[in-house]
């Protein structure tokens, strides 16, 4: 089994979002970077999948510039074999989608395995813009993954529920909890992520139609009114005359 | 030239979030000049809603195999009806089924997408709309510079009000490729009857406060009450206490409705990203120092167990 396992490097959950630059710009000061938590359950599954075959190879592909090396480092310590990084930043979806295209059509790959959205530009578009390039299904998200020679058999979330499908690799997976659980790298596999391949190579050329132009923080929330643990008679009625929600 | 709409239904209803999708288009529609298209597969009991709230054609699917049917099966008669009706915009209220097929349609008719906006476009310098990123922590603003443009839309990004359209009803029969029906479905789980989360107006949460998953009556008589969907944080769905789609926050589903109750809920940062797009939060938690307590408009300092089944007794009364 030939896996490819695409993983964005984001702040981590905890961090408090604020911009520089007169808005265009992410403030990056003191901010942790981490595998976006979606993308995490996906290289989880990978390592298991290749475990339980006995065989196979899970390459990491991350687009992102050099800072980013500590997240891929991670990534081939918890159980990925080698690393590609595509030296540039991330635009958007469009432009992670085509690098991703690009480096894969040639390289028979059985399984893409995704997270069903990163938690910085939440675009949910990347597993579905590749499978289209490659002219393979692309699926999210998946909540279980069970291969069988060539057959995939998946559970699907949908409203309220969820799917069971199978379908034939090769796939696009968009993955998501509970599709494994997150790993945590042993020493011996932070040892041997330090001589694992990591190459380096060129962005493909792209356009994506989308043009940034600025960020905005949320208005702060006004401060909580607090009632009585004895009043809940008075909650009900601020939300019917104050609030209007009910 | 029209702006299309895909209108998604649910028990036999065209959805609350599709017909906000009419009037985002209708908005767009009116700017740009033209007409708002929808296409729509089924024969839902509301099916004159599409026409008062700002359709003036319906493009109408009989096909029984769009009830199961995959992501492309849509995306393609999507780019069918945007062909024959010279539409450059479409535009979707975000859902399962449309958060799968956004990125494919962008992709097999070369368009600029844009996902997960949150209001109406600002056409004063081009087209940008405004989209939230960060998981609620933050928004961005983009362009979409692409003559063709997938639009999806959060919850509340436009108000569903009456604006009628022409409503012109004609059959529609796609002409999808054999590829668009491969996926196998072997089965579907589904509640049913139940108010799903995506799309409440009010949900009730509860949190590990509530001990374990005897204790879930105290959520489920509430919501009942207040015809409610019910949440949950990421513990509770990790114990499976309740379900995993039931799961509110970073990594589980993100809600937008007018009232959100987190019950027995820290507040961790987590499971604030997914509620922090609600118009108001009520928090009940023992604990005074909670976290949630700096993002709730209302809060009460208390013991669960006293203070929602009183609650619930309040709310039988409004
Ligand atoms: C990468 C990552 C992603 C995550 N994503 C999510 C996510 O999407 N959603 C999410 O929810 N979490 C998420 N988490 C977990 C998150 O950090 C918190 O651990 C979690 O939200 C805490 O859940 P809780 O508030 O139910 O439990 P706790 O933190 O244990 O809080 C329980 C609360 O209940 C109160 N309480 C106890 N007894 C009572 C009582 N009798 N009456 C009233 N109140 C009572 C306590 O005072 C406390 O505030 C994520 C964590 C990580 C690391
Ligand atoms: N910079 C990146 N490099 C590699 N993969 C990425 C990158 N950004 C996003 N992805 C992958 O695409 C998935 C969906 O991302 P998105 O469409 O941005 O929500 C993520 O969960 C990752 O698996």
């Amino acid at each position: 089994m030939n896996i490819l396992v695409c993983i964005s490097s984001v702040p981590d959950t905890t961090s408090k979002i604020s911009f520089t630059d007169q808005d265009t710009r992410l403030d990056s000061s003191g901010l942790t970077y981490i595998i976006g938590p979606y993308d995490d359950y996906a290289l989880a599954r990978a390592v298991e999948l290749k475990e339980a075959a006995g065989s196979g190879n899970i390459t990491v592909f991350h687009v992102g510039e050099a800072d980013s090396e500590a997240v891929i480092r991670k990534a081939l310590a918890i159980g990925a074999d080698e690393a590609v990084r595509v030296d540039s930043k991330a635009k958007d979806g469009f432009f992670v989608a085509n690098q991703i295209a690009a480096y894969a059509k040639d390289k028979n790959f059985d399984l893409i395995l995704m997270g069903r959205e990163s938690i910085d530009y939440n675009s949910g578009i990347v597993h579905g813009l590749v499978g289209e390039h490659l002219g393979i299904p692309a699926i999210s998200p998946v909540m279980r993954l069970e291969i069988n020679g060539r057959e995939a058999t998946m559970d699907k979330e949908i409203e309220g529920g969820k799917e069971t499908l199978k379908a034939i690799l090769p796939l696009v997976l968009g993955c998501q909890e509970p599709i494994a659980e997150w790993k945590i790298p042993s020493m011996r596999g932070i040892m041997s992520a330090r001589t694992k391949s990591l190459q380096v190579i060129a962005p493909a050329e792209t356009d994506s139609g989308l043009e940034f132009q600025k960020y905005e923080l949320p208005a702060p929330r006004t401060s909580c009114k607090m009632i009585a643990e004895s009043n809940v008679a008075e909650l009900v009625s601020l939300l019917k005359t104050e609030a209007k929600v009910i | 030239m029209s702006v299309l709409v895909l209108l998604e239904t649910t028990d036999n209803q065209i959805k609350k979030s599709s017909l906000e999708a009419l009037a985002f288009a209708k908005h767009v529609a009116g700017n740009l000049g033209g007409k708002v298209s929808a296409v729509l597969a089924g024969n839902p009991s509301n099916l004159s809603e599409a026409a008062l709230f700002g359709a003036d054609l319906i493009l109408q699917i009989s096909d029984p195999r769009f009830s199961q049917a995959d992501a492309r099966a849509f995306a393609e008669s999507l780019l069918q009806a945007a062909g024959e009706t010279q539409s450059k915009t479409v535009v979707l209220a975000k859902s399962a089924l449309t958060d799968s097929f956004a990125a494919l349609l962008a992709a097999m008719w070369k368009a600029g997408a844009a996902t997960n906006v949150v209001s109406l476009p600002d056409f004063s310098n081009g087209f940008v709309v405004k989209r939230s990123i960060f998981t609620g922590k933050a928004f961005e603003f983009v362009k979409l510079t692409a003559e063709r443009k997938v639009i999806s839309i959060k919850k509340n990004a436009a108000e569903a009000v009456p604006n009628a359209g022409a409503g012109e009803i004609k059959a529609f029969s796609p002409q999808v490729s054999a590829k668009a029906f491969a996926l196998q479905t072997i089965s579907t789980e589904k509640a049913t009857g139940e108010v799903l989360l995506p799309d409440a107006e009010i949900v009730v949460s509860g949190g590990r406060g509530l001990k374990g998953p005897e204790n879930w009556n105290l959520i489920t008589d509430m919501a009942k009450v207040l015809g409610a969907a019910t949440g949950c944080s990421k513990p509770v769905s990790d114990l499976h206490w309740r379900p995993h789609h039931e799961h509110v926050g970073q990594t589980g589903i993100k809600v937008s409705p007018n009232l959100y109750f987190a019950i027995g809920i820290s507040g961790a940062i987590q499971h604030v990203a997914g509620i922090s797009s609600s118009k108001v939060i009520v928090a009940i938690n023992k604990d005074p120092e909670a976290p949630i307590f700096k993002v709730a408009n209302y809060g009460i300092v208390g013991d669960a167990f006293s203070v929602v089944p009183q609650l619930t007794e309040a709310l039988k009364n409004i």
